[in-house]
């Protein structure tokens, strides 16, 4: 008799289980879109490449060894690039840590206009136009950004526009511990 | 002013939809007939409204009414009049209307088709429908409405996303939704049997029409979205398991199923449990799919712009009707009786065996679907499901299906006698074993993967099977019910399908080269010369398109064109693939990124025998128009069986 009732029951069983991840996802608890960086934890993988604002000289990612950085990998053509430029140019001067980046599969005199005309948040910016390095950085969207240790190893990566919350959560933790400065 | 219209109109509907509801159902209950009777008029009421409100968001995209913030965030004044029109469902919120004109408009067409069925049964049926659309309605008008305003209006639109650009959104949506909601049809006959407790060959008749007509229009918006998927995205894929495409082929599962169990029960008045519950399956995995596109609790590529509110609001339309009908189905099941038996292998049996399978088939594609989410949630780590796994584990039940479907086909009810078709097919086993060696080995040179001859004998074994009752009744010059031929070409069509994935899966090549014009490459006997590139303005896009001519050894076949896309106001890069098309192979050429020194890099495919995949879909879904057009469904119930119609008014 009761086992007539087993179906209900499974599906009500479903549905706890999709409410309790909606509350997550809600509370913010949950970012089901997060996918986790196999890099996570390993050597940032290194490369050279020719600088947007002088492609005649370049920039080799081992002069960063000691200090904690960020990569962040961007284009113009990238409207959510756009979106967190702001608070890139904000948190490059409010947090100190110096922002390298790649810019990808893009058109140098473009991006000189860019941040000719937003600012330019980087310490550094180099031209990945091949997107080989990021290739090697697993990058499968713009905007990705990757903290680095002072040791090189990638201590964390956000995809999406990186904001002022998203910065604090996930990154300002792992900067104060990285003991750069 | 007109898009206040538009949301009156849904207030209309929803109030409309509420009394189409209440008296269908409640007058059913007190069986007073003219609230029964008021039902009708109710139906088409919401119908007309629900169109008014849908004309109403076509027109505010045509007049690019950049005031209402649907229209602003998916049109722009460039876009092509067409996109303009097939935009209103581009995106969550008009899509959502489509759902509820299509669902109108199933209820409307049972309004009108149903006039023979015993007037209480049919009050409920309407009145179940209400009942979605109520839900639906309420959902979109407190949630999700595509009229609200933007003000102060944008001066231009942020465009429709490029990856919709193509002819096939203004045909892929709408017929996969009329597949989806049609579902909710056979639900609504499946909960008016068990609130009046009738379940018997004649429901069973009344539903089969409209439950195969609602899962030939699934197959065919499948194969469409399957189809677009394969040249609009420019990877060459067919299909994806992406969670979105899980949503749609799992309720394709449960109605396939669903029309093999009424089957049964029409004619022997068997599995009324079974039938029952995949009425109910079958609507449950389509409101599944619809919160899990909806909710953003899946990653998939085709995710509508997520918000958790609106996911809870499905997830409680949801638990209503899913935990609702079935808890009726509970209280119901224990008193249905089964008027008769059958022996082990009779055409019972096999159908028997198919319903598990095809339910298995989608229990395991569900798992994997919901796996993720159920390890994120708990935070047991981030996993991804993918074709591997999927691929893996469909073929497990799918495979004895293919032989169970050519078998069965010739088994008789209750006892099968098929001693008399078996020496005919062990023959057709016997050469589809042999046609299917000729083929990998003879032709493609190799017998491929593990299971690519088995994939071909059972494909030639389903055909060959499929064709024996139509050829020998045309040699006899007998006549063939339209139900009986549509069943034979559905299955053909299934065989096709499946020649189609054995083919494509065994022997694709596929490379990606660098080439510069005047580069050449070759894959499988073909040659593809890069010719040049041409720059080309599209109405709100900019390309640069590469020509390439192909030609087999000498031969010269033909030139294709692939096309990178640069929209103009959203800047994502589109590809546009070439793609050459033959009785035996597709050639497929993508354009992907600049390499430097004139060189770029190339995707040329080789694809044998890749249409019969859809072709075979169109075959299956032709099947299902012929079988929906069997002479017994359009003879008056209440002429050939006037006892069991009185009897549900007496109830």
């Amino acid at each position: 008799m009761w086992r007539y009732f087993a179906p209900a029951a499974a599906f009500l069983a479903l549905g706890a289980l999709f409410a309790f991840a909606l509350m997550r996802i809600q509370n913010g608890t949950l970012d089901v879109r997060e996918i986790k960086s196999p890099l996570i934890g390993k050597p940032a993988p290194v490369f050279t490449l020719p600088l947007v604002t002088d492609p005649s000289q370049s920039f080799d990612s081992r002069s960063m060894a000691g200090k904690t950085y960020v990569v962040n990998v961007w284009g113009t053509w990238c409207p959510a690039c756009r979106e967190e430029h702001d608070s890139l140019l904000q948190l490059a001067r409010v947090t100190g840590v110096p922002f390298i980046g790649i810019d990808w599969k893009d058109d140098g005199q473009l991006a000189q206009q860019y941040l000719g005309q937003l600012g330019n948040p980087y310490q550094q910016v180099v031209a990945d136009a091949e997107g080989r390095v990021a290739i090697d950085w697993g990058v499968y969207g713009a905007p990705e950004t990757f903290l680095v240790s002072p040791a090189g190893i990638v201590l964390a990566k956000h995809a999406g526009a990186l904001t002022a919350a998203v910065w604090a959560e996930k990154f300002a933790p792992l900067v104060t511990s990285g003991g750069s400065r | 002013m007109i898009p206040e219209l538009g949301t009156l109109a849904l207030v209309i509907a929803l109030l409309l939809s509420a009394a189409q509801s209440f008296f269908g159902l409640v007058g059913a209950h007190k069986n007073k007939a003219s609230w029964m009777q008021s039902v009708m008029p109710a139906v088409a009421g919401v119908w007309v409204f629900v169109s008014f409100a849908f004309a109403i968001l076509t027109y505010s995209f045509i007049t690019h009414d950049f005031s209402i913030a649907y229209v602003a965030t998916n049109s722009n004044t460039e876009l092509p009049l067409m996109y303009c029109i097939a935009a209103v469902w581009g995106a969550h919120e008009g899509s959502l209307l489509l759902w509820i004109l299509i669902l109108a408009t199933w209820a409307l067409l049972v309004a009108m088709f149903s006039k023979s069925l015993p007037l209480p049964f049919r009050a409920r049926v309407l009145g179940v429908l209400g009942m979605i659309g109520v839900g639906f309605t309420s959902f979109t008008l407190f949630t999700s409405s595509p009229f609200l305003r933007l003000l102060p209006a944008a001066a231009e639109g942020a465009d429709l996303n490029p990856i919709l650009q193509d002819p096939a959104l203004a045909i892929h949506p709408p017929m996969l939704y009329m597949g989806y909601v049609g579902t909710s049809v056979a639900f609504a006959f499946a909960v008016a049997a068990m609130l009046s407790g009738r379940i018997d060959p004649a429901w069973s008749r009344w539903t089969r029409p409209w439950t195969v007509a609602a899962w030939m229009c699934l197959t065919l918006g499948i194969a469409l979205g399957s189809w677009w998927a394969y040249y609009e995205l420019g990877w060459g894929g067919w299909w994806f398991w992406d969670p979105v495409e899980n949503a749609s082929f799992m309720p394709w599962l449960a109605s396939t199923a669903l029309i093999h169990s009424l089957a049964v029960t029409e004619k022997r008045g068997l599995f009324k449990n079974w039938t029952l519950l995949l009425a109910i399956f079958a609507f449950s995995l389509s409101l599944l799919g619809t919160f899990l596109v909806r909710s953003g609790v899946l990653v998939s590529v085709h995710s509508f712009a997520s918000d958790p509110s609106r996911g809870l609001f499905i997830l409680g339309l949801l638990l209503f009707f899913i935990v609702g009908s079935l808890t009726l189905y509970a209280i119901r099941a224990p008193s249905l009786r089964t008027d008769g038996g059958f022996e082990l292998v009779s055409r019972e049996s096999f159908l028997l065996l198919n319903n598990a399978l095809l339910v298995a088939a989608a229990g395991l594609i569900l798992t994997g679907t919901l796996w993720p989410l159920v390890m994120d949630a708990f935070n047991l780590g981030k996993i991804s499901v993918g074709p591997p796994y999927f691929n893996m584990v469909f073929m497990v039940p799918t495979l004895p299906l293919l032989a169970l479907v050519g078998i069965g086909m010739h088994a008789g009810w209750r006892r099968a006698a098929l001693a008399s078709k078996g020496r005919r097919l062990a023959l057709i086993a016997g050469g589809a074993l042999l046609v299917a060696l000729v083929i990998t080995m003879g032709f493609y040179g190799s017998i491929g993967l593990p299971l690519t001859v088995v994939g071909f004998t059972g494909a030639l074994f389903v055909m060959g099977s499929a064709l024996i009752d139509p050829i020998t009744r045309w040699r006899n010059k007998q006549g063939m019910s339209r139900a009986a031929l549509g069943m034979a070409v559905a299955h053909f069509g299934i065989g096709v399908f499946v020649i189609g994935i054995s083919g494509v899966a065994s022997y694709k090549i596929e490379k990606d080269v660098s080439m510069g014009p005047g580069d050449s490459a070759e894959i499988a006997g073909y040659r593809f010369k890069f010719l040049g590139t041409d720059n080309v303005h599209g109405p709100n896009y900019e390309a640069l398109e590469a020509r390439v001519a192909v030609s087999k050894g000498e031969l010269p076949l033909t030139e294709l064109t692939t096309q990178k896309r640069k929209f103009k106001v959203q800047t994502m890069p589109m590809t546009h693939a070439g793609i050459a098309v033959a009785w035996n192979r597709d050639l497929f050429v993508a354009l992907g990124d600049e390499l430097g020194a004139g060189k770029w890099s190339m995707r040329l495919q080789y694809k044998p025998l890749v249409r019969y995949i859809w072709i075979g879909a169109v075959i299956v879904a032709l099947g299902g128009l012929i079988a929906t057009l069997d002479r017994r469904y359009r003879v008056r119930v209440t002429a050939d069986e006037p006892a069991p119609a009185s009897a549900d008014e007496a109830a």
